[in-house]
């Protein structure tokens, strides 16, 4: 047996894993991995099974096959309180944040320390200004969710998926309805976090570039399969069809244009013409 | 281009052979006028007849079904190869028109089944969704009953804060419209007393019809009623709100319980304002019918008092406010389901609103009559 090191182990490990909701399946034999101090980009169309994939490693929902790994425990195997004990290592930052709307900025931040340990309220307001202040926002903790914009409130709500200093990071979309300055801090913020904490970081995402720019490795997926994988550099010289249609933004390819049809002549004669 | 110009057809039949001229723009803007030319011509045009359409200007969708209704649509259909002048682009959109024409002109499939086979149709599948309603409700009963015993044991989770504050809500800022209402419908079932009782020369027990009606039924009932509309609707915009914003999940996400989170402060706080409110609105309702008695019926104060202590037992108190509780549970675990059904948009937190709203003023009234048939039976 070779030796280890603790970095190389897989820290989230699937394997073979199907997933349905009732009768609509969606991910169909999907194996990936993702190291410690790692960010892993997954990558696909609308409607792929992107989220689904974030929501089956995050423990919301269930495979109905296949074996989901994360931390060496396997999920399907956790009772409740191990779920419970186990999501607290994990942060998970929601496509538009999902602050609680009617908390302060800081308050939001507060919440998983108030909530998961017993520290007295001064270090708590200690650990909340750090975070804040990691994402550059410490100024805003009296600010309320609505009067922040977005790329503000994407940041609140990284602080507060990093509050608890989890193992694991988990971003459903983090770059949708960014200007470019805010894609660009964020991109910036997510790396940083990630090598600050040593956590591992999964980013779920079609905004190519700027992911490309930070990951360091990134998992296609199309039709619930896996369709490529590499790192950034094997990526952009891919000459796989589907992943060079998706890092070019190509019209036509793999994944067609046109919705299947029956052909445009049948259509505008009739079946006579 | 040419000057935009009216669309005319012209049948021209001079040089021994008919030919019928299109020219100008046959467009939306000129359709009144073309469909006047079409009209006339129709009749006249039969196969032998060529169409030139060199002259022809714009052509839109409506100068196109204009085209079809003159030639008919195997007409146009070899207009291509003919030397109709007509472009392949104009052709085609004349093909697009005519297939969309043709699709509309299909006579629906006629439908099968009989009338009362819909109705038992709609029937069944309303007892199917009722019957989905209540087991979904049942689960949910289960959910928070075992997250209450859960939580009950550890008094470090209780979540007190939230618990004032939904209190405040749904139980403070409630009494006015409660004790209003149930003011105004004591006066209202007093006159009704007043005037069938007065017929049997005992108007007196006018006294009696309200301490029974408001201390039993109607003071808990319009209270519930009351506020299942004010306050399982708000329960269900709260959280069907913060599902659509993904704050639910996100509380899942951070390792917590959103039935413990969400739901116990929020039934916790009713179960201990409706009693409250009941008792409110049996004072108030007996006040509004005590207003009517001594002004309409000259019963002194002093005697509707005495009235109400001699023959109004404790035990129709004690089984009014006994449903109280009961309403609470059912109201807030309604109002709080309907949250967590919400999927995404605002359009379902509307829907999900309003259901909650209609189910949980429906099971307050059906507990109502069974308990009230029970109360009965048992001689209570």
């Amino acid at each position: 047996m070779s030796f280890k090191h603790p970095l190389d182990e897989c820290f989230v490990r699937l394997k073979d894993v199907h997933f349905a909701y009732g009768e609509r399946s969606i991910l169909q034999g999907i194996d990936l991995s993702v190291r410690r101090g790692q960010v892993v980009a997954i990558m696909g169309g609308s409607g792929s099974g992107k989220t689904t994939l974030l929501r089956l490693i995050g423990g919301q929902l269930r495979a109905s096959q296949g074996e989901v790994r994360v931390a060496g425990s396997e999920l399907s195997r956790l009772g409740r309180n191990d779920m419970y004990a186990l999501r607290r290592r994990m942060g998970m930052l929601f496509q538009f944040g999902a602050l609680f709307t009617d908390m302060s900025v800081f308050d939001n931040v507060a919440f998983p320390l108030r909530e998961h340990t017993d520290l007295p309220p001064e270090v708590i307001r200690d650990l909340v200004l750090m975070k804040l202040d990691a994402v550059g926002l410490r100024g805003a903790g009296k600010l309320m969710p609505s009067e922040l914009s977005g790329g503000m409130a994407r940041r609140v709500a990284l602080a507060r998926a990093v509050a608890l200093d989890p193992m694991l990071i988990m971003y459903d979309e983090p770059f949708a309805g960014l200007d470019p300055i805010s894609l660009g801090v964020v991109g910036q913020l997510i790396r940083r976090l990630n090598d600050a904490l040593g956590a591992s970081s999964i980013l779920v995402t079609h905004d190519v570039h700027e992911s490309l720019a930070i990951v360091d490795y990134v998992y296609f997926v199309s039709d619930g399969r896996i369709a490529a994988e590499g790192t950034p550099d094997e990526i952009r010289a891919s000459r796989d069809p589907f992943v060079h249609q998706f890092v070019h933004a190509e019209i036509d390819g793999p994944v067609p244009f046109h919705y299947p049809a029956e052909p445009i002549g049948q259509a505008l004669l009739g079946s006579s013409g | 281009m040419s000057r935009a110009a009216s669309g005319s057809a012209v049948l021209d039949d001079r040089a021994g052979e008919a030919r019928l001229i299109l020219a100008g723009d046959w467009t939306l803007a000129h359709h009144a006028m073309l469909l006047r030319q079409v009209e006339a011509l129709r009749a006249r045009i039969d196969a032998r007849v060529k169409v030139d359409a060199g002259e022809l200007g714009s052509l839109d969708t409506a100068g196109a079904a204009l085209l079809l209704r003159l030639l008919g649509s195997d007409r146009v259909r070899t207009l291509v190869d003919s030397d109709s002048g007509l472009s392949d682009g104009r052709w085609a959109l004349l093909a697009a028109v005519d297939g969309a024409m043709a699709e509309r002109s299909v006579p629906p499939a006629p439908r099968k089944g009989s009338a009362i086979g819909d109705v038992l149709a709609h029937v069944g599948e309303a007892v199917a969704v009722f019957g989905r309603h209540a087991v979904d409700l049942l689960g949910f009963v289960g959910l928070t009953l075992s997250a209450m015993l859960r939580v009950g044991v550890r008094p470090t989770r209780w979540r007190l804060t939230s618990l004032v504050a939904n209190l405040e809500q749904t139980g403070l800022y409630a009494v006015p419209i409660v004790a209003l209402l149930t003011f105004l419908v004591g006066a209202v079932v007093a006159f009704l007393g007043a005037t069938v009782l007065a017929d049997f020369g005992a108007s007196v027990f006018t006294v009696n019809l309200v301490a029974f009606s408001f201390l039993r039924e109607f003071g808990v009932l319009l209270t519930a009623i009351l506020v299942a509309g004010r306050t399982a609707s708000a329960y269900t915009a709260q959280i069907g709100s913060m599902r659509a914003n993904e704050e639910v999940d996100a509380i899942r996400a951070l390792g917590l319980d959103p039935v413990e989170l969400l739901v116990l402060p929020r039934m916790w706080a009713l179960l201990l304002a409706l009693p409250m409110l009941t008792f409110i609105a049996m004072i108030s309702g007996i006040l509004g019918g005590m207003l009517v008695c001594v002004f309409s019926l000259g019963i002194p104060v002093s005697m509707f008092l005495s009235i109400i202590a001699n023959d109004v037992g404790v035990s129709h108190f004690i089984v009014g406010m006994a449903k109280a509780p009961v309403f609470a549970f059912l109201i807030a675990l309604i109002g709080c389901m309907e949250g967590f059904k919400v999927s995404g948009s605002a359009q379902s937190v509307g829907e999900h609103t309003t259901s909650s709203v209609v189910q949980s003023i429906f099971v307050v009234i059906v507990v109502n009559a069974i308990a009230a048939l029970i109360c009965m039976e048992m001689g209570w």
